[in-house]
């Protein structure tokens, strides 16, 4: 019998030993089977609440299907949700805290501008790929740096430049613009004024709203009575007001065409009382939200994980309104990681460089349940992802699709190549 | 749009600005005359009215007009015992010092807020206004419930008006504002007055929520903006003076209408801060305040 009160040299030894091995094996098998782990930059509260909610909900289906097809590379994903509180302060906080406290392989998730501006030069700093789904030309321009990649949405430069021919060729010539004061906001002003310059027609007036503001009236009296066309595109909690006012303020009187960008509308219902002047208008949608009767093998699949129904409500609540034509990009980001992450081998944090040098040699992104919304090109030069928009009319209090662009009316030559900058 | 129709609309928006910034800041006011106290949750009280009003007109069935009517009654009453809960267990807790008071409804915001986003959300939601009628005119159409909300605030504040004037709590009211310790010395329960006080002045706020959420909808930061524009009114018209309070509510709002249209609502805001810092510097009790 061992005595435990008088341990033997030898007996030590042995238990210390045994105490050792018992310690290192399951970090030897855990390191087999540790999961890779996804930092998500979410507005779940501030001014991007809305999208916050649905980015969660669309990020967790993926996750799902992810898992359920064996993870990446053979081990199991997980997604660590933080707040950013939609603040560019707290968004490099956000990317700071991930990394290092958490230990994430990558950050995604973003969508405002102003928040991924605040937060790329962070993750830069830190060398940790930051897969952002926020449409601004910041990460095409050549603006932020080698780590940022937007491989799951479209940019407003490319979004606005396919569809200006059609707006000018359907609705009018003289165009009024309405959009949110920061630089989400700007490049809508910035290249629907010359993309519209290039199509023969004209902006005639700019008008930018801050993006906190709660009433609207008083923006609208400086509307050009001559404006053939307004263009408007309104964010944050506060759009339902905007668009009601909008309502209100032209009334039963004459009023222009009107062509909007669905930002103004996402999370809000079109059959709300008070929104029935938009009737007749358009909008600008990347993934339709109510259900077109062409649509894609793929889309019924998707609606059912992400839990919305063919008009675009939440199956559990028809009042709950997705942000649908945006949450697709937190989807097609998560399996742009994963393509990512299998073509460089990652193993761990080390391979975060092979990993954006996986990204970058991506091209054709064939459409399929990774990319529900359609497929697309990858531009690894400028970091961007390239794909077709759609064009919808509210007909009896619902949006339908009356014409969608080709893949190639939304291309631009390069302003920048991120693949000769150092990591 | 030509220069008249231009100033009517922008004088209809002043007018609605007006009439919930004078509910607002007539509680705050009325709060810091009586009972001496810087009310800083003065904010989140009108973000709880709408928030309420969001709640009662959700369980509440039937048309908009009776689910809103319900709001009316009950979130202002329900906020008003919240703050007479408040009141109960911190400020009077504090003796009412000033400082200390000042730093306990700063804490009171900030938990009343989270509350908010923990029970409410951080979401945006919609009240349906009572009723949807819009006046057409030739240049342009108006919500005929913004003009609903300027007669409400008019009526309402004709009442709190009446109420001090005609009444005899308003009387109590009079008498433990001008001096407590003779009101005391006469039998006035100021402990009550105070409770009392605190609760009015809070349910107007939540009353001037409740009348806003049909506009715009009742989000959980949604009285940051209400809180710094009754200040300002308040300074402007002197801490105390309902009066002082409903002329510089007119004069705020107004301008900001009209600023904001004729030139950007940035500028409205810079001009209403500056007038505040001219009145701090030149005459510190406020156009119509009693001199400390």
């Amino acid at each position: 019998m061992t005595n435990f009160a008088n341990p033997t040299r030898r007996g030590l030894l042995m238990a210390g030993g045994a105490g050792l091995l018992t310690a290192a094996l399951p970090g030897y098998v855990g390191a087999q089977a540790a999961p890779i782990k996804i930092g998500f930059q979410l507005h779940r509260t501030g001014i991007g609440a809305s999208y916050g909610r649905w980015y969660e909900r669309t990020a967790q289906a993926a996750l799902k299907l992810i898992n359920e097809g064996g993870g990446i590379n053979g081990r199991p994903v997980e997604i660590l949700f933080e707040d950013d509180a939609t603040d560019p302060k707290r968004g490099s906080e956000v990317v700071d805290k991930l990394t290092q406290s958490d230990g994430c392989d990558v950050v995604m998730g973003t969508l405002f501008s102003h928040v991924v501006i605040g937060s790329a030069p962070r993750a830069g700093e830190l060398k940790v790929p930051y897969l952002v789904c926020s449409e601004g030309y910041h990460v095409a321009s050549g603006m932020l740096n080698r780590w940022t990649l937007q491989p799951g949405i479209t940019d407003v430069r490319s979004q606005i430049s396919s569809m200006a021919p059609w707006v000018s060729g359907n609705l009018g010539k003289k165009v009024t613009m309405i959009f949110p004061d920061f630089a989400f906001g700007h490049d809508h002003r910035d290249f629907f004024t010359a993309a519209m310059a290039a199509q023969g027609g004209e902006v005639i007036a700019q008008i930018a709203i801050p993006p906190t503001e709660t009433s609207f009236t008083r923006y609208f009296p400086q509307i050009p009575a001559e404006t053939e066309v307004l263009y408007h595109v309104m964010v944050g909690p506060a759009v339902l007001t905007f668009v009601k006012e909008l309502g209100e303020f032209y009334g039963s009187g004459a009023k222009p065409q009107i062509f909007g960008f669905i930002d103004s509308l996402e999370a809000v219902d079109t059959a709300t009382p008070g929104l029935e002047f938009l009737e007749g208008t358009h909008f600008w949608e990347a993934h339709n939200r109510v259900k077109p009767a062409d649509a894609g093998e793929h889309e019924g699949h998707y609606r059912e994980a992400v839990g919305v129904d063919d008009n675009g409500a939440s199956i559990s609540d028809a009042a709950d309104v997705a942000t649908y034509s945006h949450m697709f990009s937190t989807w097609e980001t998560l399996f742009a990681i994963k393509a990512g992450m299998e073509a460089a081998g990652y193993a761990g944090p080390a391979d975060r460089q092979k990993f954006v040098e996986a990204m970058e040699a991506m091209t054709d992104l064939p459409y399929g349940i990774e990319r529900p919304q359609g497929a697309k090109v990858f531009n690894g030069k400028t970091h961007q992802v390239f794909g077709t928009q759609n064009i919808s009319q509210v007909q009896g209090g619902k949006l339908v699709r009356v014409h969608s662009t080709k893949l190639e009316d939304g291309l631009y030559p390069d302003a920048v190549d991120y693949t000769t900058m150092s990591f | 749009m030509a220069f008249g129709p231009f100033l009517l609309l922008a004088l209809m928006e002043g007018l609605v600005t007006s009439a919930v910034l004078a509910l607002a800041a007539a509680g705050l006011s009325l709060v810091f005359g009586v009972m001496r106290v810087v009310n800083v949750a003065h904010g989140a009280f009108f973000m709880l009215g709408a928030v309420l009003a969001w709640a009662v007109a959700t369980f509440v069935p039937g048309p908009p007009a009776v689910a809103f009517i319900a709001a009316l009654a009950i979130a202002p009453l329900a906020v008003a015992a919240l703050a007479a809960a408040a009141d109960g267990l911190i400020l009077k807790r504090l003796d009412y010092d000033p400082e200390a008071t000042i730093v306990a409804t700063i804490g009171l915001l900030y938990m009343i807020e989270q509350a908010a986003l923990s029970l409410y959300g951080p979401n945006a939601n919609p009240v349906q206004a009572p009723f949807e009628w819009r006046i057409q005119l030739p240049w342009f159409g108006y919500s005929g419930y913004k003009l609903f909300v300027v007669l409400a605030a008019a009526l309402v504040l004709l009442a709190l008006w009446a109420f001090m004037t005609r009444t005899k709590a308003g009387l109590i009211m009079r008498a433990t504002q001008v001096d407590r310790t003779t009101a005391r010395a006469f039998g006035i329960n100021v402990d009550r007055v105070y409770m009392g006080t605190f609760a009015l002045g809070a349910g107007l706020a939540a009353l001037a929520g409740v009348l806003i959420v049909p506009i715009s909808q009742a989000h959980y930061l949604m009285g940051g903006d209400p809180l710094l524009l009754s200040f300002i009114v308040v300074i402007i018209g002197g801490l105390g003076s309902l009066r002082g309070t409903l002329i510089a509510a007119l004069v705020i709002g107004l301008s900001d209408g009209v600023i904001s249209m004729f030139f950007t609502p940035t500028l409205a805001k810079i001009l209403a801060t500056l007038l505040v810092a001219m009145v701090l510097v030149f005459r510190p009790q406020g156009l119509f305040g009693a001199k400390a």
